[in-house]
């Protein structure tokens, strides 16, 4: 391994920690107010979908966009009405919500992504390396040689931090999360709060599964979002609940990807397998020697008078 | 003075399904008084305070503030007319701070957003020197950085007043604030609200204590089953007048019992540790003893390790170290159903979550110590039959006030379900009675009858240990007094040595 490969290691670490980043920000507005997300992979495949199916047939990423993230902010919709109006276990609504993405996804997939109708692919992001910045020696190359959405998930972590912990919006969120009820007597609206932020958290999770399709691989597979949604909520959990915690975490599970892409070509002594085991694995570990402490009202439907 | 109440409600009725929790109650508060609201658990407090301050919506009547008809359609509009509410369960969120929790809802930004709706950067420092005014001003120590989870309840409870006074409340509603304070700290809290009322707070007092309502009101309200009864002066007024209102019948408020005449040691408790869930040391090498025929009874403010300590006597906790002596075999690492079996009776803390299955019914309910042993069973099979015939039993010795056996216990009164624990714990041969808050949230009438229950079992040889945050009810109960502090019992005292304000203050862990 030389200087070049290390290089080559920290920027693809970047690029594809940046669909787990944006993946665990969706969880983060929806479990900060009170609702467990596990529909973040269901919504982040809807997305990647759209997003290749808008694009192709109108042959614009622009549009494309926005399809993805509306399909992802619909379905955050549907798992916000099914959670907060019809209090369902919130659990069974995410596994709901994963089911019919995959179902969904998979079937639009066969009939309108494949010869013959499909109009071929509207390309991907291009590459944007940031003038005097990339020039930057070592750093330059990991931090500002990325397609547009990688930026915007940099960007993002503190927007996030900001509205988080330093304005209004983010201590209602927070309150709504730790105790409704104070929050209601305070004349908060519990709904309204929670309703807002699982549906921005939704257009999160669209922008996450908008890069697999349209930023890094240019087409829709089945299943690509292969469980990122997943390892999403578990650097959600992993950074505690925190922006720039989830951040860390999901440069770390982004590293051990990207050293498993590295030794796949350079060392295929070491089964694959063994390295994408790792982030999982990580998880555990840390969720047993650091208790994670979630929002206190997590998962709970709120119920007035 | 003006003459107009600052607050007034008129035929305030609210219905829920199958009950009237309020039948056309009429209120007034006056400025600058403290309005005692009196009356047992589910006589409407809680509802008609819930009405005033927007959280539930009238079905009939009217609410006026300075004579002029307001509608309460949240709290929102409560707040705008200038009432707050402390509610007895706090309404503050443990990991943030004294001035985020105040600031919530109202708060001011700063920076180049703050045009922006909730976007703009939280003005942290104008919250808190606001803060700090108001603490000045009414005398309520307080610092703004602190976080909540860090304050013991009284500090906690002056947060709740100042998030309050900083909404501009000049009308103030506590809902039974003096149930988590030490006897020392309820009186702090009455010279503040004397010093609320100084400065033209008005204050309505909710509690059920007749001794604090004597001591702070300026006038009494009674409400009993959803109607406002009448109303009283503190100095026309006895608390045995009061109770009476309260109840509708005499009540004797004394407990009549004889000298104990203690036997043999039946629990003996050696250096005993219990950790919390979270794995911190909640009962630290505690050591007594309990003999037949006596109460031991054990006083503290809540979340003093009490919880713990019941928990680890009856096998529900795991005992880090020390030893449990049941008679006279080492129970120590006992199972619940083999401290059951020993002859142990317990009435949990927490009725509905521990004490019965809510959604059984009664008649399951009163057999679930003993469900698994003839004649209740046959081998794996339960007789629903016996188990019947035993409710029906139990339920009338017990006096259990339910349409029948087949009721949930979920759709009894407080009342009525410990009495059904009660009635379950004593229906068999008893050794020890482990008894945890047994009157909690129960009306008047069922106090009286379980406490005379408690006595009877310690004339028939029961030894009882007696765990209550509520202090009147250990001094009358109780033939010896331990008092905890910390997870550790700082002093036992026989009954004739613990006055109210030595107990208090050793509850206060101010004396050892």
């Amino acid at each position: 391994m030389n200087f070049t490969d290390i290089t080559f290691i920290l920027q693809l670490t970047v690029a594809t920690a940046t669909p787990i980043a944006l993946g665990s920000y969706a969880g983060l507005f929806s479990e900060r107010s009170g609702v467990v997300n596990i529909a973040i992979e269901g919504m982040m495949l809807m997305a990647a979908m759209m997003g290749a199916f808008v694009s192709g047939y109108t042959q614009s990423l622009f549009w494309g966009v926005v399809a993805g993230m509306l399909s992802a902010a619909m379905m955050a919709a549907i798992h916000a009405v099914v959670s907060i109006r019809f209090k369902t276990d919130q659990i069974i609504s995410g596994m709901v919500i994963n089911l019919l993405a995959a179902g969904f996804t998979g079937h639009i997939y066969q009939i309108y992504l494949v010869p013959p109708r499909w109009p071929g692919s509207a390309g991907t992001f291009p590459e944007l390396p940031i003038p005097f910045l990339k020039d930057i020696p070592f750093l330059g190359k990991i931090l500002f040689q990325h397609q547009p959405i990688v930026y915007t998930m940099i960007i993002l972590t503190f927007v996030i931090h900001y509205v988080l912990f330093y304005t209004p919006w983010g201590l209602r969120m927070r309150a709504v999360g730790e105790h409704p009820e104070a929050a209601d007597t305070l004349g908060i609206n519990v709904y309204f709060t929670r309703y807002a932020n699982v549906i921005i958290g939704g257009m999160l999770a669209g922008l996450a599964g908008i890069w697999l399709s349209l930023e890094w691989v240019g087409t829709f597979n089945i299943n690509m979002t292969g469980g990122r949604g997943y390892i999403a909520l578990a650097a959600l959990i992993f950074g505690r609940w925190t922006p720039f915690g989830a951040f860390g975490a999901a440069l770390l599970f982004g590293l051990a990807n990207a050293v498993q892409v590295y030794t796949q070509t350079l060392v295929p002594e070491i089964p694959a397998e063994f390295l994408q085991m790792m982030p999982y694995v990580l998880t555990i570990i840390v969720a047993a020697v650091r208790r994670p402490i979630p929002p206190a009202a997590v998962g709970q439907p709120y119920e007035k008078e | 003075m003006s003459t107009t109440p600052v607050l007034e409600a008129r035929g305030l009725t609210k219905r829920f399904p199958g009950v009237i929790a309020n039948d056309s109650v009429d209120l007034t508060l006056n400025k600058g008084e403290i309005l005692a609201m009196l009356g047992e658990n589910g006589a409407g407090k809680t509802t008609l305070m819930n009405m005033l301050y927007g959280l539930y919506h009238p079905d009939e009547g009217e609410i006026l503030v300075n004579g002029k008809a307001v509608k309460m359609d949240s709290p929102n509009d409560a707040i705008a007319a200038g009432i707050g509410m402390v509610h007895q369960h706090f309404m503050l969120i443990p990991v943030m701070t004294v001035a985020e929790n105040i600031m919530l809802g109202v708060e001011e930004t700063r920076g180049v957003l703050a045009k922006l709706p909730m976007l703009g950067r939280l003005n942290r420092r104008a919250a808190a020197v606001r803060i700090k005014e108001l603490s000045k001003q009414y005398s309520l120590d307080l610092d703004p950085d602190d976080y909540i989870k860090d304050l013991p309840v009284g500090i906690q409870q002056r947060a709740e007043i100042i998030k309050a006074l900083y909404r501009n409340a000049d009308i103030l509603i506590l809902d039974e604030p003096t149930a988590v304070l030490t006897p020392q700290e309820a009186d702090e809290l009455f010279a503040i609200m004397h010093n609320l009322t100084k400065q033209g707070v008005s204050i309505i007092f909710i509690t059920h204590k007749l001794k604090e309502v004597l001591k702070v009101a300026d006038r009494i309200a009674v409400l009993r089953n959803g109607k406002m009864v009448g109303t009283a002066l503190p100095a026309d007024a006895t608390q045995a007048s009061l109770a009476e209102m309260m109840v509708g019948r005499e009540v004797i408020l004394q407990v009549d019992k004889s000298e104990a005449t203690p036997g043999d040691v039946v629990l003996d408790v050696k250096d005993l540790v219990v950790k919390t869930n979270r794995g911190q040391i909640a009962v630290e090498n505690v050591s007594f003893e309990v003999r037949a025929g006596e109460i031991l009874g054990i006083a503290g403010v809540q979340g003093n390790g009490q919880s713990e300590l019941a928990e680890g006597l009856t096998g529900l906790r795991p005992i880090e170290s020390g030893h449990i002596q049941l008679s006279d075999r080492d129970s120590t690492h006992f199972l619940p159903r083999q401290v059951t079996e020993m002859g142990v009776a317990h009435i949990p803390e927490d009725r509905e979550k521990h004490g019965l299955i809510m959604a059984y019914s009664i008649a399951d309910n009163l057999v679930l110590n003993r469900y698994y042993q003839p004649p209740f069973a046959k081998g794996p099979v339960l007789n629903q039959e016996v188990i019947d015939q035993n409710g029906r039993e139990l339920v009338a010795e017990y006096d259990v006030r339910t349409p029948s056996i087949y009721t949930t216990a979920g759709s009894l009164s407080g009342g009525n379900k410990q009495k059904v624990i009660v009635a379950r714990e004593f229906s068999r041969p008893v050794k020890l009675l482990i008894a945890n808050q047994p009157t909690r949230g129960v009306d008047v009438g069922s106090i009286e009858f379980i406490h005379n229950q408690i006595i009877s079992q310690r004339d028939s040889g029961v030894a009882v240990l007696l765990v209550s945050a509520e202090l009147d009810e250990i001094l009358s109960l109780a033939d010896r007094v331990a008092v905890m502090f910390d997870g550790r019992i700082v002093k036992t005292l026989p009954i004739a040595e613990a006055t109210r304000e030595r107990v208090g203050l050793l509850m206060a862990g101010s004396e050892t």
